[in-house]
């Protein structure tokens, strides 16, 4: 990925206010991939069909359970601390408009780079998407290689053939790009 | 739930009383609230962001929070109703923030 010659620059803003990454074709399949796996990873449960049609309605989930998953759990983390029933209670009225909103900034993302070629174009409202998503992908890789406050050095010198280290790699990109776009199409403002 | 000012008497639900007073009673006495926690991922420009663009805080109040979270661990970021601090909850964490409602003791 930082392989080529060419030097990243992340998010710039255009002349027109727009949001312009320039990507290869590697980084676009990265990108979409990731969106792919978090559309799944928060893909909302089948309903029973048997539930309260009021509860269907309006987004509760009885049946829901707390994530077993280490990265679900930190994109859905507890909303008390040392309280499960209202932890539970959240969740049954949290869970399901919480997975909907990140598949869609995920989607929006996969929209973008669809019609997208080597330069990616992205109007501000689909850049707060971004955010949100490469966000989401950050937390799910770093849950992943159990990033902590103090570690990021020895990760980023494990040996290549240490799985975490590809993964280091790519969570280290999407902060950069990340930091990009915030800076770009937040920050250049405020 | 608000402070009594009549000698005692109990105030009424019926009672009207004017719009100021009640909005200088029932700010400082917001029995819940929401704590963002620091974690090892989320950036610090980014926390920023969610801060000024969910509370429409000023850069400078959103900074001054995140670096709380950032050097103390936690920081609470508002304060209300349980009601309206599960949504500021939901909000943070559909931004992605570690963030949990607790009854303010």
């Amino acid at each position: 990925m930082s392989d080529h010659e060419e030097v990243s620059y992340g998010f710039r803003r255009s002349d027109t206010g727009r949001l312009v990454l320039r990507t290869d074709l590697v980084e676009r399949g990265l990108l979409d991939t990731l969106a792919d796996q978090i559309m799944n990873i928060m893909a909302p449960a089948e309903q029973n069909s048997d539930l309260d049609p009021i509860a269907r309605m309006v987004g509760i989930d009885p049946e829901i359970e707390a994530p077993t998953d280490d990265v679900v759990r930190r994109l859905l983390p507890d909303a008390y601390v040392d309280d499960p029933e209202s932890t539970a209670d959240f969740r049954r009225f949290t869970d399901r408009d919480l997975r909907t909103a990140k598949v869609a900034h995920a989607a929006v993302v996969r929209d973008c780079l669809a019609r997208s070629g080597e330069k990616v174009t992205v109007s501000a409202d689909e850049a707060q998407s971004w955010l949100a998503f490469l966000n989401d992908a950050r937390l799910a890789l770093g849950t992943r290689i159990g990033i902590t406050e103090e570690n990021h050095q020895e990760l980023s010198d494990l040996p290549d053939e240490d799985p975490r280290s590809g993964m280091y790699h790519v969570y280290d990109w999407l902060t950069f790009l990340q930091e990009s776009l915030l800076q770009a199409s937040f920050f250049q403002d405020s | 739930m608000y402070p009594l000012h009549n000698g005692g008497v109990s105030s009424t639900e019926t009672e009207v009383r004017p719009r100021e007073e009640l909005a200088e009673e029932v700010l400082p006495d917001t029995p819940w609230i929401t704590i963002v926690w620091n974690d090892p991922v989320n950036l610090m420009s980014y926390v920023t962001y969610v801060f000024m663009t969910y509370f429409h805080y000023s850069r400078e109040k959103a900074e001054k929070l995140m670096t709380d979270v950032h050097v103390e661990g936690r920081a609470v970021v508002s304060a209300g109703t349980r009601e309206e601090m599960e949504r500021d909850v939901t909000a943070m964490h559909s931004f992605g923030l570690w963030a949990t409602v607790s009854k303010n003791e």
